[in-house]
C-alpha cells in the first residue's frame, strides 16, 4: 500500500514559469472574468503585453457527470445532457439519445427523425447567434449586439418551451421517438420565425461584416492551420474555417441528413473572422434545411411503441453516437454490462476538445486578443468540465 | 472608404432604436412583476400530487414509489402507509405517509409523470419560489404538493381532459370487469343453487377438501 498522504497529493502546482526575473509576468485571468464564457482561468505569461505563455486551468464547474451517468439508469442520464451544452440542450438530447439507439437496435420512426432535424436545426440558429453576439462582446462591443442576438434568440427558446415545457432544459428526445409532438400551430409558428430570420441576419451581417475594427480585431488574429487542427482532433465550425471538408452531417449521414440538400461552408484562413463568418453562413444553410424538412414532414407516430419507459435495458455491448452538434462533434460512448444502467459512460465533448489549442493559437498575440480568440472557440464551460 | 462599416453599422443601431418606438417586434420584453408573458401549455416547472374532490382520501397516489426510484437527482421521499383505503375506482390501495420532494434539488425533468401509472403527479406552472431559507421552506411536504384536479385542467387543459378520459376508460373498464365477474359470480351461483334438471346427468359430488397436513 502507498504511504502518500492526501494531502501531500493535495500539494499547490509549481508556478508556470520557472524564474521570476522580470522578463515576464504571470497573470491569471479568470475565473470570474467578464469574459470567459464561464467560471475558467488562464494564467498568462506576458512580455509586455505580448502572450508568451497560456495555461488553461479549468474544472470549477465539474460536477461528475460520467460517474452520475454510471449510476443512473439510461433514462436517467437524459436530462442530465441537458446540462453538459446548456445552450444546445436539443443536440445534446439527439447524441445520448442516437447512442443508445445504436447499443439497444432501437427503430425511430420518420416523423420523429423529422422533428429531431428541425430542433437541431434551430438549435444551431440559436448557439452561432448567440456566439456572434458573445464574440463582439468580448470585442468590446458591450451589450448592444448580443442583444439584437438575444432578442433572436429567444424566439427560438420560446418555440422551444412550447413544445418541451422548459426554453434551455428541454428534456425533450427519448430512446425511439420524440417526447411530444409538435402540432400545426407550432409549425406555423415555427415556420414565421425561420421566414424572418435571414433579415435579422442581414441586418448583422451588416453590422459586423464590413466593420473596420472588427476587422483589425479579428482577420489574422489566432490563425489555426489545417494540420494542427486535424492532428489535434478539432471539430465543428472551427475545423471548417481552417478548410477542411469535414462535417458529421454529410460523413456520417446520421438521421435522415443524406435527404438533405444543404453545402458546408470553408474558411480559407483559419483565423477569428473565419471563424466568426463561417457561423454566419452555416446559418444560412441551416435555414435552407429547415425549409426542407417543415416542407417534407410526414405524419405518424413520434415514438418507438416497442420502447420500454421503465426498466429499459439494453443488450450487452458498447456503442459510440455521435452527431454534428453546433460545436463540433459531439459523442457519447457507451459501454452496457445488461443492466439498467451503463458500466461506461462516456461524453465526447467539443469544447474541451476545441479548447486544447488555445494557446498555440494564442502565442504571440496581446492579451486583448486573447479574449478574441477564446471567444471564436467556443466554448460552454458546462460542456468542458461535465 | 475607411470607417464607412463603422457608419454602416451605426445605422442598424439607429434603426432598431427607433423602431423599438413603433415596431413591435424590434421590443419583445415585458416589464415582469407589472406584466406577465403567458406561459405555454406545456410549460413545466416542479411537480405535485393530483387529487380528486378530497385532498385526503382523493389522492391518486398508490405510493407505489417508482417516481421516487427512477427520479434522476433522486429528490422524492416516500412512505407507504400500513393500511390500505379505496382509491378513484374504489379499489383497496396504499397511500402515502409521507411525500416529500425538495424543491432545491429537482431538476424539472419530468421524468416522474412520465413513469407514474396512475397519473398522480404532474407537472406545476408556479414559477414565483423564492425563500428565505435555504432547507425547510424549499422541502415540500404532503400538504404542499397536492393539489385539486381542478387546478390541473386549469394549467394543463389540453393534458389534463386526455388524463381525465382515459381514466375514466380505465374505471368503466374496471366497474364493466366488476359486473361481468359479479354477474359470472351470480349466475354460478344460481346454478349451485337450482337442483339439476332430471334429464341432465347427475353431477358428481364434489371431492372433499384436502384437510392440511395430511
Amino acid at each position: 500500500m502507498s504511504t502518500t498522504g492526501f494531502h501531500e497529493l493535495e500539494q499547490a502546482p509549481p508556478p508556470m514559469t520557472s524564474r521570476v526575473d522580470g522578463d515576464l509576468m504571470e497573470v491569471s485571468m479568470g475565473p470570474q472574468h467578464p469574459s470567459t464564457h464561464g467560471v475558467f482561468r488562464m494564467n498568462v505569461a506576458l512580455d509586455g503585453e505580448v502572450v508568451r505563455k497560456l495555461k488553461p486551468v479549468f474544472g470549477y464547474l465539474h460536477r461528475n457527470h460520467e460517474k452520475i451517468g454510471e449510476r443512473t439508469s439510461y433514462l436517467g442520464s437524459m436530462p442530465y445532457t441537458d446540462r453538459l451544452d446548456y445552450f444546445c440542450s436539443m443536440t445534446n438530447n439527439w447524441a445520448y439519445a442516437l447512442s443508445v439507439e445504436k447499443l439497444a437496435g432501437i427503430e425511430v420512426p420518420e416523423r420523429a427523425e423529422y422533428l429531431r432535424i428541425i430542433l437541431a436545426e434551430l438549435t444551431r440558429l440559436q448557439n452561432h447567434t448567440s456566439l456572434l453576439g458573445f464574440l463582439l462582446s468580448d470585442m468590446g462591443a458591450w451589450g448592444t449586439p448580443l442583444m439584437y442576438a438575444f432578442r433572436e434568440r429567444e424566439k427560438i427558446l420560446d418555440l422551444f418551451e412550447s413544445l418541451s415545457g422548459s426554453r434551455m432544459m428541454c428534456d425533450y428526445m427519448r430512446f425511439g421517438g420524440c417526447r411530444v409532438d409538435a402540432g400545426p400551430d407550432w409549425f406555423a409558428r415555427a415556420q414565421k420565425i425561420v421566414d424572418a430570420f435571414p433579415r435579422f441576419l442581414d441586418e448583422f451581417e451588416k453590422l459586423i461584416v464590413s466593420n473596420e475594427i472588427l476587422i483589425a480585431r479579428t482577420q489574422g488574429i489566432g490563425i489555426l492551420s489545417a494540420g494542427l487542427a486535424v492532428s489535434a482532433g478539432i471539430t465543428g465550425p472551427m475545423l471548417r474555417a481552417s478548410g477542411v471538408n469535414y462535417d458529421l452531417r454529410k460523413v456520417d449521414g446520421y438521421g435522415l441528413y443524406p435527404r438533405f440538400k444543404f453545402r458546408v461552408p470553408l474558411g480559407d484562413h483559419g483565423d477569428c473572422y473565419d471563424r466568426l463568418m463561417i457561423r454566419a453562413l452555416e446559418m444560412r444553410e441551416s435555414l435552407g434545411i429547415l425549409h426542407q424538412a417543415m416542407k417534407d414532414i410526414p405524419a405518424g407516430p413520434i415514438m418507438n411503441p416497442k420502447v420500454k419507459v421503465r426498466a429499459f435495458k439494453p443488450p450487452i455491448g458498447e456503442a459510440y453516437g455521435r452527431i454534428e452538434g453546433p460545436k463540433g462533434e459531439l459523442g457519447f460512448y457507451l459501454i452496457s454490462d445488461g443492466s439498467a444502467s451503463p458500466y461506461r459512460y462516456r461524453v465526447r465533448p467539443p469544447s474541451f476538445i476545441n479548447l486544447t489549442i488555445l494557446e498555440d493559437m494564442c502565442l504571440g498575440h496581446t492579451v486583448a486578443d486573447v479574449m478574441v480568440i477564446l471567444g471564436s472557440v467556443d466554448i460552454v464551460m458546462g460542456e468542458v468540465d461535465r | 472608404m475607411i470607417g464607412t462599416g463603422v457608419l454602416k453599422g451605426m445605422a442598424v443601431t439607429a434603426k432598431n432604436f427607433v423602431g423599438s418606438y413603433f415596431v413591435k417586434e424590434r421590443l419583445i420584453t415585458v416589464q415582469y412583476p407589472e406584466e406577465r408573458a403567458p406561459l405555454p401549455e406545456n410549460y413545466r416547472n416542479f411537480p405535485f400530487l393530483v387529487f380528486d374532490n378530497d385532498p385526503e382520501a382523493g389522492l391518486r397516489c398508490v405510493a407505489c414509489k417508482i417516481c421516487e426510484k427512477e427520479c434522476p437527482p433522486q429528490c422524492i421521499y416516500i412512505v407507504k402507509s400500513d393500511d390500505k383505503k379505496p382509491d378513484y375506482m374504489g379499489k383497496q390501495q396504499f397511500y402515502p405517509k409521507t411525500f416529500d420532494i425538495d424543491i432545491s434539488v429537482c431538476m424539472s425533468c419530468q421524468i416522474c409523470v412520465e413513469v407514474c401509472p396512475f397519473d398522480a403527479i404532474k407537472m406545476d406552472k408556479v414559477y414565483e419560489l423564492s425563500r428565505r431559507e435555504r432547507f425547510d421552506a424549499l422541502l415540500f411536504r404532503k400538504t404542499d404538493l397536492r393539489k385539486s384536479n381542478e387546478y390541473y385542467h386549469e394549467i394543463h387543459p389540453v393534458e389534463a381532459a386526455e388524463v381525465d378520459a382515459g381514466l375514466a376508460k380505465a374505471a368503466a373498464e374496471a366497474e364493466a370487469k366488476k359486473k361481468a365477474a359479479a354477474a359470472a359470480a351470480a349466475a354460478k351461483a344460481a346454478a349451485a343453487k337450482t337442483p339439476p334438471a332430471s334429464d341432465a346427468p347427475p353431477t358428481p359430488p364434489p371431492a372433499p377438501a384436502p384437510t392440511p397436513g395430511s
